[in-house]
């Protein structure tokens, strides 16, 4: 019996055969990649929409005099100070997190679980801190579809209603559309955040149930990393356009 | 799982140098000092000693800040830059389309400014 093999059945080796794993990187990985990039496309609509709105007005809300409390210390002329804690807040639970993912690459269970603790610290101060500017902007009057001057008849009482919160002219659209997008935007990072607290809480139930040092990789510490660092990352631009321009 | 170890083996275990606590700190003091400078710029330059207004290059220098912060996040954070190129390629070229539709709706949102102005029903009270 010959014992040539026939074309067909030879392994193939080359390059494009398969077999290999060009990106070197864990499957669940890539597909956290590949969701926060579509997540990104959505956070981005919004911003831009925002950018629109900004370029479609012929004036805008102040962001200095809209934001200028400190809740339980200044009720006014404060501006930036209160979201400038928020930024610093996540962006120390971001630093956490890291830690995180560094400790379990040492296989250190003790110290994932302390610096994921922390991490959800981080994530709840920074919710806590949204509830209260939520609720400080909703007393003034803003909320979906409704700005101070919302339910004025008389022009006169409506710009002076708006007054306080503009330094050119005054524009009863602007501050809806102002409160509409300012509401959606923050509102839907916020509910990324709370999805994220839920995501780190399940991740420490894990380390603690000793779930990662038995499957002897602490990669799913990484993916959550991923989608937290993500969060982060997206408040850096929705502070950029909210508050700072 | 046995896919997974081999992996872990040859891929980013292999950078674990890349991001030590020492690097960690570095970059989160980079992140705070560039944050600390927006708000130099908003608080102090802008708001109290009036050096600079408000307009298109403090702007330009907000927006610049925030995508070098967004750098950093995404390189060191996300891990972005010691992956292989093929997937730091294929994760950020699709930002391009992002770049397409700012300068697309910002182009649209100005003819909306120039043209609904003139009409009656804008609804501007």
């Amino acid at each position: 019996m010959s014992t040539t093999v026939s074309q067909l059945d030879k392994v193939k080796d080359g390059p494009w055969n398969g077999g290999r794993s060009p990106w070197n990187l864990e499957y669940g990985k890539i597909m956290m990649w590949f969701f926060l990039v579509s997540d990104a496309f959505t956070f981005s609509a919004f911003l831009i929409y925002y950018g629109a709105q900004k370029f479609a007005q012929p004036t805008w809300i102040d962001a200095d005099k809209v934001f200028q409390s400190i809740p339980g210390i200044a009720d006014s002329g404060q501006p930036l100070v209160f979201v400038g804690i928020m930024t610093f807040i996540l962006i120390m639970s971001s630093v956490t997190m890291v830690l995180a993912v560094e400790a379990g690459h040492r296989n250190s269970k003790h110290e994932v679980v302390k610096w994921m603790l922390w991490t959800i610290l981080g994530g709840l101060m920074f919710v806590g801190c949204q509830a209260l500017e939520w609720s400080h902007l909703h007393h003034q009057g803003f909320w979906f579809g409704r700005n101070p001057a919302t339910g004025m008849t008389d022009p006169a009482m409506i710009a002076e209603t708006l007054r306080p919160y503009f330094t050119n002219d005054i524009s009863y659209t602007a501050a809806l559309q102002f409160a509409n997008l300012f509401f959606t935007i923050t509102g839907f990072h916020g509910f990324h955040v709370s999805i994220g607290i839920l995501l780190n809480i399940i991740i420490l139930c894990m380390t603690l149930n000793n779930t990662f040092e038995r499957r002897g990789t602490y990669l799913m510490v990484e993916k959550v990393g991923l989608y937290w660092h993500f969060v982060d990352l997206v408040w850096v631009f929705v502070f950029t356009f909210f508050y700072l321009i | 799982m046995a896919n997974h170890e081999n992996i872990g083996a040859h891929g980013e275990h292999g950078h674990e140098e890349g991001m030590d606590k020492k690097r960690i700190w570095s970059v989160f003091f980079v992140l705070l000092a560039l944050t600390a400078l927006e708000f130099l710029i908003a608080l102090g330059f802008v708001h109290h000693w009036g050096i600079l207004q408000k307009g298109a290059l403090v702007n330009t220098i907000y927006i610049v800040l925030t995508l070098v912060k967004a750098y950093y996040i995404v390189a060191f954070f996300m891990h972005l830059k010691f992956e292989k190129s093929g997937f730091i390629v294929t994760t950020s070229i699709v930002f391009l389309f992002i770049i397409y539709f700012i300068i697309l709706i910002l182009v649209e949102g100005n003819y909306l400014l120039t043209h609904f102005q003139e009409h009656p029903v804008f609804p501007n009270k």
